[in-house]
């Protein structure tokens, strides 16, 4: 694995999609597919900018592969415009499209060999032969295969596979590359260094990726921006960070990574700060930043594990946001322990909490009484 | 308790192979009687099959055979091959289950129904029977053995890998001819191979069918029966157990060849990890 590039112009905060000049360069005007009765996907759009790596996360059945597959053209919407590069795609059959895939099962063809399955897309274009062994090489070269060029790939590991197939799909550079599922055959270990590869190359070749995953740490890593999907619908399209620190809904919230939600209902509503009662939590949740519920409304509170700080004696100051209750469960992973705390209204909640030093045993354990204490803008307030 | 070769496992070993090839190894030692009695035994000899090769006969029946053969199972493959794609790939449409109903009954019709029906659709075509008729007698059945093993291959196949063709910018007719067939050609073959054999091997059917001067071997063996087994039956029955020995022979060493070939590419494949 190489390091990630970092040129100071990469640094730059490259963000297209918050630019309202930035002309997309997919764009998904009301996509809807329905298979019999049963809707796919649901009225989407979407727009995905050039040299963005861009996620569809969401369960199985979410429509998420669909949505791929008629970027891809295998599908045609039921209603709805895709327009690639300010092209509409409507009658425009999979082999024309400027668009590659790379498939779940790799798809390699059987009965050719690395180098063949390579320089397939290149000859269906009829590129000039010292041309397509040039670029086959080149391809070779950056998935690290060269020495297995002529072997076929039920000679290959899954891990040669899976590289394979990104060669061929990348070698006819295309406008935008579909991923479906990549990664999903891996181990675990090869998966991680894989993503950051795919990232590498990702920015190496400029192209525009869309991935499908039900992974979401998959999705964290490699993306630009992620798109959660839930029955067919984007609930929310936006940055890893802003996913996870500022979900819009209960569901992105417990969708991505682990979060305690607790049920409140607002006692004061100002411009610069909100108070919210948990009765579930027997706290007064302090907001430090105006929420758009009115008092009395009723809200949700998303606290992740990892914002709140637990410990065996109260907070001196009384304004300090706090919940108290008693050890349940310790899950020790060695860079973290994972507390489960059940509050004396019978909820539990997960806290987690960093492993700073070493020691053979913790200082917390069963049964104590603990305090959990959070900052005032670590709880996420959502109104669905 | 069947572990090991107890004296019962060897008696019944010995009677099923008995059962089995008793017949076949009389009709090969008999093929080389010098007598002309089938049964009793007068030294050996060849002049049987030396004679084999001058009765015109038989050479004019298998050469018939031969013909009829390769080219009907040529035809029912093609057929076979697009019935077997219909039925796979299009799994819905109007009376679907009425024509893949219609493509396995030949399967399961009696040949001498099968025989009776074309002949009586060739007497109201008018049409003159010979090897044309036995032909596409023999391609209308085999068809259905072809379609089904196509079939039952397509079912197990990966689509994904059509739609990488396409996506890479393949036609669909390309697609088809450079990954679709190439990936499948060993159940084309397979049935091409079974068509082959159950076309030569018919007698029903192509005796139903035939006209003046169109007579294949089994017809002739047939015929030639009736006035008694002669050493020359044997000594042709004797090639045709010889040639289907060898086939599966071959057969069998390419498929341990294969076999190993697999393990090794396994091999290949974990070390290079």
């Amino acid at each position: 694995m190489t390091a990630r590039a970092t040129e100071p112009t990469k640094k730059k905060k490259w963000a297209p999609w918050s630019d309202p000049e930035a002309e997309p360069f997919i764009r998904l005007v009301d996509v809807s597919k329905r298979f019999g009765d049963f809707l796919a996907v649901d009225n989407i759009s979407l727009d995905i900018y050039r040299s963005e790596f861009f996620a569809l996360l969401g369960p199985s059945g979410c429509g998420k592969t669909t949505l791929l597959r008629m970027l891809a053209g295998f599908e045609k919407p039921t209603s709805g415009r895709i327009e690639i590069d300010g092209v509409d795609m409507a009658d425009v059959p999979p082999y024309e499209r400027p668009v590659n895939m790379m498939f779940q099962s790799y798809a390699l063809f059987p009965h050719m060999t690395v180098e063949q399955n390579i320089a397939f897309g290149l000859r269906q274009d009829r590129v000039p032969r010292d041309e397509i062994a040039r670029r086959v090489r080149e391809m070779l070269d950056l998935v690290q295969l060269g020495p297995l060029a002529k072997r076929k790939p039920h000679q290959l590991s899954g891990g040669q596979r899976q590289r394979v197939a990104l060669a061929r799909s990348l070698v006819k550079r295309p406008k935008m590359l579909l991923l479906d599922e990549p990664l999903g055959a891996l181990d675990k270990k090869l998966r991680e260094k894989t993503q950051f590869e795919l990232v590498n190359i990702q920015e190496e070749t400029g192209i525009t990726f869309v991935i499908v995953t039900h992974d979401q740490e998959e999705a964290m890593t490699v993306s630009c921006r992620i798109a959660v999907m839930n029955q067919g619908r984007v609930v929310q399209a936006a940055t890893p960070t802003e996913v996870y620190e500022f979900p819009n809904s209960r569901y992105v919230a417990e969708f991505i990574g682990d979060v305690n939600i607790f049920e409140g209902r607002v006692t004061e509503s100002g411009a610069d700060h909100a108070v919210i009662g948990a009765p579930e939590a027997d706290c007064r949740f302090r907001i430090d930043h105006g929420i758009s519920a009115n008092v009395e409304a009723t809200v949700w509170l998303a606290l992740r594990p990892e914002k709140m700080v637990i410990g065996k004696t109260p907070p001196e100051d009384p304004t300090v946001n706090c919940i108290s209750g008693v050890v349940w469960d310790i899950g020790y992973l060695g860079n973290l322990s994972i507390f489960h705390v059940r509050l004396d209204s019978g909820k539990t909640v997960t806290s987690i909490r960093t492993n700073r030093s070493r020691e053979t045993e913790l200082d917390i354990t069963w049964e104590d009484r603990v305090y959990l204490t959070w900052a005032p803008g670590a709880v996420a307030v959502l109104m669905t | 308790m069947f572990n090991r070769l107890t004296p019962f496992n060897v008696t019944a070993l010995a009677f099923g192979y008995a059962f089995l090839y008793l017949p076949i190894v009389i009709l090969v030692i008999f093929s080389f009687n010098e007598s002309r009695l089938v049964t009793v035994w007068a030294g050996f000899s060849t002049k049987w099959y030396v004679s084999l090769f001058d009765n015109t006969k038989i050479m004019d029946g298998a050469w018939t055979t031969l013909r009829i053969a390769f080219i009907s199972s040529t035809l029912a493959l093609v057929f076979g091959t697009l019935a077997g794609l219909a039925l796979a790939r299009f799994t819905q449409f109007r009376g679907r289950t009425l024509f893949s109903g219609m493509v396995a009954a030949p399967l399961v019709m009696p040949e001498v129904i099968t025989g009776l029906s074309m002949l009586l659709l060739f007497v109201a075509l008018d049409w003159t029977r010979g090897i044309g008729t036995i032909t596409i007698a023999h391609t209308t059945f085999a068809m259905a053995y072809v379609a089904v093993v196509v079939q039952s291959r397509l079912v197990t196949f990966d689509r994904s890998i059509e739609e990488a063709a396409l996506d890479l910018g393949a036609t669909p007719a390309k697609t088809f001819f450079v990954i679709t067939l190439p990936i499948i050609a060993p159940a084309l073959v397979a049935g091409w191979l079974l068509s082959f054999t159950l076309s030569l091997d018919d007698l029903v059917i192509a005796s139903f069918t035939s006209g003046p001067g169109a007579t294949t071997l089994p017809m002739e063996i047939y015929s030639m029966v009736r006035l008694g087994v002669t050493p020359e039956i044997n000594a042709v029955s004797t090639i045709l157990v010889g040639i289907v020995t060898v086939g599966v022979l071959i057969a069998s060493v390419l498929q341990k060849r294969a076999a190993l070939q697999r393990i090794a590419d396994e091999r290949l494949a974990q070390a290079s990890e």
